[in-house]
């Protein structure tokens, strides 16, 4: 079954559920949802919270979707084939995230919601860089 | 009772992502794209997202005892140089693939081999900053 509706629809309903999946987390778990802090101290074992919950997040994480995606399409990625984009990417925002302490859900949904100065200051930052990445490869040098 | 709650917030996540399009690379990328063809879609998102999280933090406030979680400070404005570069650094790389960590993880099962690679970069990534941390503060110690 494909969901024919505009993309803001979609938008906003989407993010609801991902801020009532933030919001689970944070008065269950006293924790705040941010997919690049759960995952980084999965990999680098730096949290003496109880790892079984960061493990059964990310699992969810990844197989809701492969379930959901039975009943309704959930659309390609339309990822680059470009390793070199692909890699590069990756590396960027992984070192970034860490960094920064935070992504997108954890300084942007999770930071921006307690009107917290370093989640409304990362998001900034993070968006700004993105646009004139964009810009710069897609618009000037054509690579992307 | 906390891994149930993590099992269903992780779903939860995941098929939100998924409803609201984030998993596609080219919607991320048309919201940063503000020199071509814009989509205000992750604007939506992200407003959708926010509303029921300003009303949990709300809710967490009033809680007595408060948890730890609502004592953590937010307001020490921690503008540090590692803070700054690792945004800039995470937009960038958001910008060129238009995946975040988010979906990055929550597409892994459909998402090809492209999207197993980018999660490998991305962890790869991940378990280098600690040397990158040690050299930045090493460099100038804030």
């Amino acid at each position: 079954m494909t969901i024919v509706q505009p993309d803001w629809i979609s938008g906003l309903l989407g993010g609801l559920m991902i801020g009532l999946a933030g919001a689970i987390f944070l008065l269950g778990n006293g924790r705040v949802m941010g997919a690049s802090g759960i995952l980084g101290r999965v990999l680098d074992r730096s949290e003496t919270q109880p790892m079984v919950e960061n493990i059964v997040f990310l699992l969810a994480l990844v197989l809701a979707p492969v379930v959901f995606s039975q009943w309704f399409a959930t659309g390609p990625t339309h990822l680059s084939d470009n390793w070199l984009v692909i890699i590069s990417a990756g590396l960027l925002v992984g070192i970034g995230t860490r960094l920064a302490n935070g992504c997108t859900s954890g300084h942007g949904v999770c930071g921006i919601s307690r009107l917290s100065p370093r989640g409304i200051v990362s998001t900034f930052l993070y968006i700004t860089a993105g646009g004139a990445t964009i810009a710069l490869l897609r618009h000037i040098w054509g690579l992307i | 009772m906390r891994i149930v709650f993590a099992l269903i917030s992780g779903a939860l996540f995941g098929i939100g992502l998924c409803v609201s399009g984030m998993t596609n690379t080219l919607k991320v990328q048309g919201w940063l794209d503000i020199f071509g063809a814009w989509d205000p879609t992750l604007a939506f998102v992200m407003g959708g997202a926010i509303l029921p999280m300003a009303v949990a933090w709300r809710m967490l406030k009033n809680q007595s005892p408060q948890p730890a979680i609502a004592q953590t400070t937010s307001s020490t404005a921690l503008f540090d140089r590692q803070f700054v570069i690792g945004s800039v650094l995470f937009g960038a790389g958001w910008g060129i693939a238009g995946l975040c960590p988010g979906p990055a993880i929550a597409s892994l099962g459909f998402g090809g081999i492209g999207g197993v690679v980018f999660l490998l970069a991305m962890a790869a990534g991940m378990l280098m900053t600690p040397r990158i941390k040690a050299r930045l503060t090493a460099a100038a110690p804030i």
